[in-house]
């Protein structure tokens, strides 16, 4: 068997918590989450903590090692000290549930605010022809496997919940870009992305970028080609024209309204709770 | 820290028309349909949405649209489809998938999935093992990650529209998050309604409905490796079991030849099988592509005898037969496993599977970037440099529900299933590719069936049985109510281990016996498992209940098991070796006799003639008794 690795890991609930040491088995070629797993089952059963694939496709697993946003699955022990203590706490952008488990409902909200994927209605089924040069940008944000790990660290919500309301965040921020870029949509969310999503809230820092586990690149791929897109619809002389005349020769796409209600009975109750028990360092 | 605080747990009521227990791609498929036939419908989901297994699939979804190889059509995807089932397939099963499945791919494009083109733009396909044709349309090695969000973004689609015409987008269609089904709950004999817990804050809920479809997927957490997530525990297995529904086909479970066996962490984690359909080629220590030497005699006359032909084939496939490493994946898995126990195995006891060599690197990164990236992280290896090591692990399930193949009912009235779930599709050994396209058209079914139905009862809704919910919320809350008992992670474990030390994926009846001797004292200890800390967000409570799931079905795996005197697909009893034509004809049945698991046999219904004329009269000699055969002469041309 191998080596004890020395752990930190954040315990608690919405209410409080705090960091706890423990003592683990660790052996070669594992990573954090295998050590999580082995704390849960032989020290720690109800630890909670979110997985599934253990394989870097689900996107569940998303922590804060060592105070940067990773994948447990996907974050080899070797990458540390032998005596280092690691340090694991839960996104620090979303409200603890409990220990390592995050409620990112906020995420689910916005998703259903932005208009879905509008096809021309005459194309019948298989009737779709689309060149691999032209879908190839929409594939690559489709990539993302939600784990919201940009979302986290994004600084105009990490530690500013007051802009939450106004900023979609760089996952769906992306998700408009990968619309907008899709061959066979014919909506226009140029208008909204920016007065609706806050698109001109991002300064593109590039930390989104730097954190995704997907290596997507957000920010040159998806965030700056829709800034431009932006600008060239709003300084669009055409559009200007037709405003000032009240004849509106431009269709923008509005937001999806509707009540939310929050993503499943399990969701409602941390809602409720202001504050929303972020943990504190 | 939380104190178990059991005493706040009252039960809320959540009526529905339709609940739909999994969110993978064969339940957001059903729910998506019920949906459009009108009925208020619940998607109960163990994860968050859009985390199900679906996500890992990789390699594609198998539909005859001829995109690639305009020879391919429904006809020919059945055919391969019973061949990789060794004829044990449900027909109609098999015979409705062939049909359905392009209609179901062009759907999701409609839907927004951006699949990758062919040069005029349509829809492209891939190679996989055992299917005559390029088949699998794909997103590189990323297909049920689109696929799964696709059809969340479907269900979200649906949601906006219902904001805008009702004024709540949870008005007809809502998704349970991070929600566990613990028990079906009925009146009388029909179905009533599921009885559960929220993850979250782990209070008790039940939904009243008419109508539940069962879409939890499989039962790889019965194994030690296998390349399941923790999801699947065999729930959907089990509820129908309990509830009185049957199952069938469950000594058949999928060993996937190819997953990470270094380093032990990832032991399983799968390894596409596109590797193979890209080019990639097996070889042992010794560097020989040992495949040639595993063709059986069933597939002789379809797959290449020398390394020259294989090669031809990927470049003219109509002059050349298949290279064998595309043999189906039970006879390749059966082939690594004999290599490796030959003493011809890799360093961590796999074998190479070289794609290196094979292709330039560039197009290996464009086509795997997946599992470049897996190898890369996860093994330090280089693929485009190197051959990975890979073995056999635990991934599916072709056993499950009887269903109706049409509308996917069980034998409980209002009980539906759909996908891994649900067995007869694959027979005895599924084709890769054949699970994405099963999960689209008998999801559909389902869901349709399912509104169907509840639209035929009308007026006359079950009630839920208050004794039942009653007794089904003791049941879950006894872990936290028993001050000693075991620890559920190692008995898990030990579970895990007999299973895929002795029920894996070769077997004997010495072994078999073995293993239902230690379930039967694992059984005992999983009835007093004990859980620590409090109902909120707790992995060990959660275990505690899964258990008796995974009891459950590893019983149903290891007594069909015993059963079966013969080996065909994904089961392989080295004491009765060879296929039997007598044993094709039956199906072994499992339902629940107490609390007691009882096999019995059931004869297989004689496929359809004109199904059967699509084959000719040799190849159904290699299957069938002599009379089962069409009378000769009679052969279609």
């Amino acid at each position: 068997m191998g080596n004890k690795v020395k752990l930190r890991v954040w315990r608690g609930d919405a209410g409080k918590g705090d960091l706890v040491d423990y003592e683990v088995e660790s052996n070669e070629g594992e990573v954090v989450l295998d050590v999580l797993h082995r704390l849960q089952a032989t020290q720690a059963g109800d630890l909670a903590v979110r997985w599934n694939c253990k394989a870097g496709k689900c996107g569940s697993c998303s922590m804060e090692i060592n105070g940067r946003p990773r994948l447990g699955c996907m974050t080899r022990m070797s990458l540390f000290e032998p005596d280092e203590t690691i340090t694991v706490t839960p996104m620090r952008t979303f409200p603890v549930i409990r220990d390592l488990v995050t409620d990112v409902s906020f995420n689910f909200e916005k998703a259903r605010q932005i208009p879905s994927f509008t096809p021309d209605p005459s194309i019948g089924l298989g009737e779709f022809r689309m060149q691999q040069v032209d879908v190839q940008r929409s594939q690559e944000f489709r990539k993302c496997i939600e784990c919201f790990l940009c979302q986290n660290v994004c600084h105009v919500i990490r530690d500013h919940e007051e802009n939450m309301p106004a900023y979609a965040g760089p996952r769906f921020l992306m998700r408009i870009a990968e619309l907008e870029m899709h061959p066979a949509d014919t909506a226009d969310r140029r208008e909204i992305a920016q007065d609706d999503f806050g698109l001109g809230m991002c300064n593109i820092t590039k930390c989104c970028t730097e954190v995704c586990p997907e290596n997507i690149h957000i920010t040159d791929n998806a965030l700056i080609p829709l800034k431009e897109r932006v600008v060239s619809r709003k300084y669009d002389p055409l559009v200007w024209l037709g405003d000032k005349i009240t004849r509106r020769v431009h269709q923008d796409t509005q937001k999806v309204p509707g009540k939310s209600s929050g993503h499943g009975a399990a969701r409602s109750d941390s809602r409720a709770k202001p504050g929303r028990g972020r943990h504190q360092r | 820290m939380t104190e178990p605080s059991v005493t706040d747990t009252e039960i809320e009521r959540l009526p529905f028309d339709v609940v739909v227990i999994g969110a993978g791609g064969s339940g957001l498929r059903a729910a998506i349909e019920a949906r459009q036939a009108g009925k208020r419908t619940a998607i109960i989901s163990k994860s968050l949405f859009g985390k199900a297994h679906t996500v890992m699939a990789e390699g594609g979804c198998a539909a005859a649209m001829g995109n690639v190889n305009p020879n391919d059509n429904w006809m020919v995807h059945f055919r391969d489809t019973m061949r990789g089932g060794k004829f044990l397939n449900n027909w109609r099963m098999a015979e409705l998938h062939a049909k359905e499945a392009p209609d179901r791919v062009y759907e999701l494009e409609a839907w927004g999935a951006v699949f990758d083109r062919t040069k005029e733009g349509k829809i492209s396909q891939r190679n996989f093992g055992g299917h005559e044709y390029p088949r699998l349309a794909h997103v590189g090695d990323r297909t049920g990650l689109e696929m799964i969000r696709t059809l969340q973004q479907k269900v979200v689609a649906m949601q906006q529209q219902d904001a805008i015409d009702l004024g709540d987008p949870e008005a007809m269609i809502k998704v349970y998050a991070e929600t566990t089904i613990t028990r079906l709950i009925k009146d009388g004999e029909r179905v009533a309604g599921a009885f559960g817990y929220v993850r979250q804050t782990g209070r008790f809920v039940v939904f009243d409905a008419p109508a539940v479809v069962l879409a939890t997927g499989g039962i790889g957490k019965t194994f030690k490796v296998t390349s399941n997530s923790w999801e699947y525990t065999g729930d959907g297995h089990a509820l129908a079991l309990l509830a009185g529904a049957k199952l069938l086909n469950m000594e058949f479970v999928q060993f996937h030849p190819t997953h990470m066996v270094w380093p032990l962490s990832v032991r399983g984690l799968l390894v596409t099988e596109s590797v193979r359909g890209d080019g990639g080629v097996l070889r042992n220590s010794q560097g020989e592509r040992f495949m040639f030497n595993y063709v059986p005699d069933v597939f002789r006359d379809k797959y290449a005898e020398t390394e020259e032909e294989a090669d031809r084939w990927y470049s003219d496939p109509d002059h050349n037969r298949r290279p064998p490493e595309l043999l189906p994946r039970d006879e390749v898995a059966r082939a690594n496993n004999a290599e490796v126990k030959a003493g011809r195995g890799s360093p961590h006891g796999g074998v190479f599977l070289d794609i290196a060599s094979r292709l330039p690197a560039e197009e290996i990164l464009r086509r795997l970037p997946s599992m470049y990236h897996q190898f890369k992280e996860l093994a330090d290896v280089d693929i485009t440099k190197e051959p990975m090591e890979v073995g056999p692990a635990q991934h599916y399930v072709m056993g499950g529900v009887e269903v109706d193949p049409d509308t996917g009912e069980s034998c409980v009235p209002g009980l539906f299933a759909a996908g891994e779930v649900s067995g007869g599709m694959h027979g005895s050994n599924r084709l890769g590719g054949n699970s994405l396209s099963d999960l689209l058209v008998f999801g559909r079914r389902a869901g349709l069936g399912a509104a169907e139905y509840v639209a035929r009862i009308g007026a006359k809704r079950p009630t839920p049985s208050e004794g039942e919910i009653a007794a089904a919320r003791a049941e879950a809350l006894a872990p936290f109510e028993r001050t000693v008992g075991e620890n559920p992670y190692t008995v898990h474990s030990q579970v895990q281990e007999t299973m895929f030390s002795l029920v894996g994926i070769i077997r004997t009846e010495a072994e078999i016996k073995q293993a239902l001797a230690e379930l039967a004292k694992l059984r005992e200890r999983a009835a007093v498992v004990r859980a620590e800390g409090g109902p909120a967000y707790n992995p060990g409570w959660h275990l505690a209940l899964d258990l008796r799931n995974i009891m459950l079905i590893a019983e149903c795996v290891a007594q069909a098991a015993l059963e079966r005197r013969e080996s065909r697909g994904g089961h392989t009893r080295e004491d009765c070796p060879g296929m039997n034509p007598q044993w094709r004809k039956v199906n072994l049945m499992l339902s629940l006799d107490g609390d007691k698991v009882a096999l019995t046999r059931q004869p297989m219904l004689p496929m359809r003639p004109d199904l059967l004329g699509l084959f000719e009269r040799s190849e159904l000699k290699k299957y069938y008794t002599e009379e089962e055969l069409p009378p000769a002469g009679e052969e279609k041309v």
